[in-house]
């Protein structure tokens, strides 16, 4: 979007994926913290967080992508109430 | 429905032959809900799409701001989409207009003009698409129905032009035109084809390979320079017009132009109107001619982009004129034809004098004897060089 000479006509995106590169994680004021020991590797949280922010491996639950965590919460909420394996934090400024 | 011809010539309604011209361009898409008065388009359009005569999918929706929605969706697609109505469903549109514009989708819709409510009122005036002069959307006007109907191809062409890219409306006067059987001749579907040619689409949300988004948001560092497109855009159709008119008329016969002069060339005073009122206009210079009185019309096709330039090059040689415009713009200043007529001739050396008259709202009749009296008010603002009022509402 930086040569505003060559600008897609009606605004269009002609490139797939372009999310990737939109750091949302700047947003954040509050940052989930996974406690390890908890988490059943459920991936509820991964199912929910409206960012794909929630990093798995191997099927397991292994941290957040920070750079697009926004902070929202959400997995913290959605993570079963017995087990409630992310807390959020403030961040520091 | 059975359409026959005798020596070339079919006896059709507006609507009807909107109806056929959809059938002959066959689109991929068409969205509608059907308003009056432009009721039977959708109605024929949809029973040759029963018929399978065509290959459209047609999407019934519950409202215009799904239809045009419905054809926003399949025109980022990569279809060719059309679509119908009037008034109160063009004005149920109009978020998805800007939207259509702003993303240069070349969407063809078919406007009956009908006035807009309160109060409520099914007649035509042209409350309803002049509403939509700042969305964006190239606006065609029809004299007649053969007009309304040559407009649709020609449409089609000017929308999908790499230059332009834009939306476009093809206005004709609800009832007067949309109800009244014309005389006309209609286009063989080869010729059709192959004058509208294929529509192959810059982007297509359908293509995996090439994924694309459409309607993202644009901050402060872009939005502007999107605008400049489109305003640029908007700016180059009306050459494309031109050209596109002139090729229909080699190959058919029937030339178009941005406007149509009726013995303007040596006229004194003249009127400026669009759509089926300069029919009307038409009988009254021919009676006056006669009596030697040197008028004569001028009638803009194009409104949007509005041919300034053209225009005031028209009227050159005019000592006065009077804009009739069928609608009010309640901007206490005469209508909209009156405000673009006058700025455009702001750059002349010789400037007629000009004056606003509002007629036939809500399908008020404009009759000859009308037009005979606006044009005998300009014959004495020629002599004097005095306007009286400026403006003001007629056929009341
Ligand atoms: S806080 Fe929100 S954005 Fe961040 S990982 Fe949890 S659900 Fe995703
Ligand atoms: S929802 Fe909770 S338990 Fe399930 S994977 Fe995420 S953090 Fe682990």
């Amino acid at each position: 979007m930086a040569d505003k000479k060559n600008l897609p006509i009606g605004g269009v995106i002609t490139t797939g994926g372009t999310a990737h590169e939109y750091v949302t994680g700047g947003w954040r004021k509050l940052r989930p913290i996974l406690d390890k020991d908890k988490c059943t590797n459920c991936l509820i949280c991964w199912v929910m967080c409206p960012d794909s922010a929630i990093i798995v491996e191997d099927g397991k639950m292994i941290g957040f992508d920070l750079e697009h965590c926004k902070g929202c919460g959400i997995c913290a909420v959605e993570c079963p109430d017995k087990v409630k394996a992310i807390k959020m934090e403030e961040e520091g400024d | 429905m059975a359409i026959t011809m005798t020596k070339g010539q079919v006896g059709l309604t507006g609507n009807t032959a909107v109806a056929y011209a959809m059938k002959q361009i066959n689109p991929d898409v068409c969205a509608a809900y059907p308003i009056t008065p432009s009721t039977q388009i959708v109605e024929e359009f949809s029973g040759y799409v029963a018929d399978g005569a065509v290959d459209t999918e047609f999407i019934t929706v519950e409202s215009e701001h799904s239809a045009m929605s419905a054809c926003i969706g399949a025109s980022a697609a990569g279809a060719r989409v059309m679509t119908a109505t009037s008034s109160q469903g063009l004005a149920l549109m109009w978020e998805m207009l800007y939207i259509a514009s702003g993303m240069r989708l070349p969407i063809i819709l078919t406007n009956v003009n009908r006035a807009l409510s309160s109060p409520i009122n099914i007649h035509c005036d042209h409350s309803d698409s002049m509403g939509a002069r700042d969305s964006g959307w190239i606006q065609l006007y029809s004299e007649t129905v053969q007009e309304a109907y040559d407009n649709l191809f020609q449409a089609v062409r000017i929308a999908e032009n790499e230059k332009v890219m834009l939306p476009v409306m093809v206005c004709l006067d609800g009832f007067i035109t949309s109800h009244a059987i014309e005389n006309m001749s209609l286009l063989d579907d080869a010729e059709v084809r192959q004058f509208i040619g294929e529509y192959k689409a810059l982007h297509s949300l359908l293509d995996t390979d090439n994924p694309v988004t459409y309607g993202a948001m644009t901050l402060p560092d872009t939005y502007i320079e999107f605008k400049r497109q489109q305003s640029d855009a908007i700016a180059r159709a009306k050459d494309v017009v031109s050209e596109i008119g002139k090729d229909f008329g080699n190959r058919f016969g029937r030339e178009y132009g941005l406007m149509e002069k009726y013995m303007l060339d040596d006229a004194d005073v003249a009127i400026v109107i669009l759509s089926s009122a300069a029919g009307t206009t038409k009988v009254a210079v021919d009676e006056l001619r006669k009596k030697g009185k040197k008028v004569g019309i001028l009638r803009p096709r194009l409104f949007r982009p509005f041919p300034f330039k053209e225009v005031a090059d028209a009227l050159k040689g005019v000592k006065a004129v009077a804009c009739l415009d069928r609608v009010d713009s309640m901007s206490g200043f005469g209508g909209p034809l009156f405000n673009e007529v006058r700025s455009s001739l702001y750059e002349s050396e010789k400037r007629p004098k000009i004056a606003s008259r509002i007629f036939g709202l809500g399908g008020r009749d404009y009759k000859v004897k009308d037009a005979v009296g606006v044009f005998e008010e300009l014959l004495k603002i020629a002599e004097t060089g005095k306007v009286e009022v400026l403006t003001k509402y007629i056929t009341m």
